[in-house]
């Protein structure tokens, strides 16, 4: 949280509220909390030292020295690659960063129950465990289809005391988790805070979640001009909804030299119409109470995303990305199921990581990105990765996958 | 004068307050809407609301949601709403307001989506989730068609807010004010405490808007219609009749279930 105007809620022509006037006035309370409780001195040194003896940050920037070579042998094009170690974060990714403050701000909001949707689980076992942390009642909306394929973190925010709603309509995904959220929240405006995991939605959220997230680019930029004397040349993150990318592009959208990469869900393909592409094959829409691209068809209805992870199967995107790619301060790619799972299993063999699938699509693009750098600069590139989140919660799905004639049950 | 500032005023000379009746559009399938919406009209409606299906109704409750699927499954959507209005629009005079969500229109391009919903005669467009503060676009591209854009005001706005939507109303056609008589989704049942307060809260937004004011949400039946209608300029129905809907297993039920709920409420307002 670095300045206390929470700005306009317009990324260029992005962004906005987009809500029933229902929910007007607890935006412009929380944007009044964000602005007046949020920046101040002792907020932000409560939520310092969460973060640090709570937490676990600063998280390491690790060389990733083993993997670079793997994927350019020849060092023409990666030069070094760092990874911003986010799944190392207490809960297993980056989203505690961004939970943690919401929940602390909801205490000072005198709110006593606490909503939140969530994709992969990752954002609803973060919830759930500052929840825990603070004494407070916890629901997590959570498509049912993500239910049955992240059932670890299913069970982790059930032992942490949430109570865990599985969400039966429309695609049973994200997406439906976050209608029912918003309905819910409609309906108990007053008690109740809605913790939102990604830097979408209305006004303050997608400012509130990349001020708190920002931490993550704050700190990798000081590594890494601390270990090599100077900024990377590029920046690379997945992108569902974009909190964790965005966390790491803030601290950088001021350096010219540092190229941004988002990349997206390619699903089976962009071709094949089964993805979570938004930014690369999507259009300007409205969805979940922004303006930013969506993935819809000609009359306007919303598709049904996909991907093979759960936290990038989301047909819409944050409304900073919307802008940095409109404005083409950053670039957005995409990566496949298939190119993902590969990039997990080159990363576990020569780093000794287990990625989440989310942050595998990164990883699936880094020759590429690099690649298109080291042209642009006539010299090997620096690229900093964020490791957004580790696999446990996709061990299943990589076992049957990587692993299918030693997997039971697997085809 | 408009078709639905006509309306308002032929109730008050009748000395009855307004029904709203909302219907979403393609549930069970398009021709039946027509017959549907038609025969809310006969049984006395005096504006209807045709609801546009949108894939993520998430100011919706399980009715109209459920309704809103199995319309969309039917290939429902903006272009069989207005096909639904023009076909409507030829057989009766009765005030249209579309009703939906944003995004089926701003795709379409507001000035477009604009001329279409006029030219298929409807009077007024309602969007859930555009608040005033997002709604010049549109709201410039709609007066320019003459049609107007109904504002919603709910328990938790705030009265500065009410006092722009009235200031709004002296630049661009505001035809009416829809409260909503409850924080909430659509489709739940008010209680009479909430809906009587619900009321004398529309009385408000009428003085300070200088716009008939109705109430809408939780009200499913003759008796809470008439409790919510004692002070306000009238009510809007809309998730029972989803539900009859729904309930029906053929379409001479559900037309007979659709008039006999319009007619109480007739009698009731």
């Amino acid at each position: 949280m670095q300045s206390p105007s929470l700005g306009t809620g317009f990324y260029g022509s992005y962004g906005g509220r987009y809500v029933s006037e229902t929910l007007i006035h607890a935006l412009d309370e929380l944007t009044e909390a964000a602005s007046c409780i949020a920046a101040t001195p002792a907020f932000q040194k409560e939520l310092s030292d969460l973060l640090a003896t709570y937490v676990g940050r600063p998280t390491p920037l690790t060389d990733a020295a083993r993997l670079a070579r793997a994927i350019d042998p020849e060092r023409k094009t990666l030069g070094r690659l760092f990874l911003k170690r986010e799944d190392l974060c207490h809960t297993g990714a980056h989203k505690i960063n961004n939970a943690l403050g919401q929940i602390l701000l909801a205490t000072k909001m005198r709110k006593s129950r606490i909503i939140a949707e969530t994709g992969a689980g990752q954002h609803g076992v973060a919830t759930a465990t500052a929840c825990a942390l603070f004494g407070l009642p916890c629901e997590v909306y959570m498509g049912a289809e993500d239910v049955k394929r992240q059932a670890p973190n299913v069970g982790r925010m059930r032992l942490l005391g949430a109570k865990v709603i599985p969400v039966e309509s429309g695609s049973r995904t994200l997406k439906d988790a976050m209608n029912e959220a918003l309905r819910d929240w409609v309906t108990n405006v007053a008690t109740t805070h809605y913790c939102i995991g990604s830097a979408a939605g209305p006004h303050p959220y997608p400012e509130l979640v990349a001020r708190f997230q920002s931490v993550i680019g704050e700190e990798a930029r000081a590594q890494i001009v601390e270990r090599t004397g100077q900024l990377p040349d590029a920046a690379v993150a997945c992108v569902g909804g974009g909190s964790n990318a965005i966390g790491l592009f803030r601290a950088f959208l001021g350096d010219a030299g540092v190229m941004l990469y988002g990349v997206e869900a390619a699903g089976h393909g962009v071709a094949s119409g089964r993805h979570a592409a938004t930014l690369t094959a999507g259009r300007v829409g409205v969805l979940h109470g922004s303006k930013s691209y969506v993935l819809c068809d000609d009359g306007g209805q919303i598709q049904e995303a996909h991907s093979i992870s759960a936290g990038l199967d989301y047909p819409g995107v944050g409304p900073e990305h919307a802008w940095l790619k409109t404005s083409g301060r950053a670039r957005y790619v995409s990566a496949t199921d298939d190119e993902a799972l590969a990039a997990a299993s080159l990363v576990m063999r020569t780093e000794g990581i287990v990625p989440a699938l989310e942050t595998s699509h990164p990883f699936a693009k880094i020759g590429a990105i690099a690649a298109e750098v080291a042209e642009r600069l006539g010299r090997p590139a620096t690229v900093v990765l964020c490791l957004s989140g580790r696999g446990d919660k996709d061990l299943e799905t990589l076992l049957g996958r990587l692993l299918p004639s030693e997997t039971p049950g697997a085809s | 004068m408009g078709r639905i500032e006509e309306a308002f005023a032929r109730g008050a000379a009748e000395k009855r307050k307004a029904l709203v009746t909302y219907l979403c559009v393609g549930d069970p399938d398009g021709d039946a809407s027509i017959d549907l919406a038609l025969a809310c009209a006969d049984e006395g409606a005096d504006i209807l609301e045709l609801g546009c299906p949108f894939s993520d109704p998430s100011a919706d409750g399980v009715a109209i949601a459920r309704a809103s699927q199995r319309a969309l499954g039917r290939g429902g959507g903006l272009d069989e709403t207005l096909r639904v209005a023009r076909a409507v629009r030829e057989r009766s005079d009765v005030p249209i307001v579309l009703f939906g969500y944003y995004n089926p229109l701003f795709v379409r391009g507001e000035e477009e989506a604009a001329r279409v919903v006029a030219a298929a005669g409807v009077d007024a467009l309602l969007v859930v989730d555009l608040p005033v503060d997002e709604s010049m676009p549109l709201r410039t591209a709609a007066a320019a068609r003459g049609l107007g854009l109904v504002p919603l005001v709910a328990p938790t706005t705030l009265p500065e807010r009410v006092a722009r939507i009235g200031a709004l109303g002296e630049r661009f056609p505001v035809p009416f004010v829809y409260y909503v008589s409850m924080t909430g989704v659509t489709g739940g049942a008010g209680g009479s405490a909430v809906l009587a307060s619900a009321g004398a809260e529309a009385a408000r937004v009428r003085a300070a808007t200088k716009r008939p004011t109705v109430v809408g949400f939780g009200i499913d039946s003759g008796e809470r219609a008439r409790i919510a209608a004692t002070e306000a300029d009238g009510v809007v129905v809309g998730s029972e009749i989803v539900r009859r809907i729904e309930r029906g297993a053929t379409h001479g039920e559900r037309l007979a279930s659709v008039r006999e709920l319009v007619r109480e409420l007739r009698a009731a307002v």
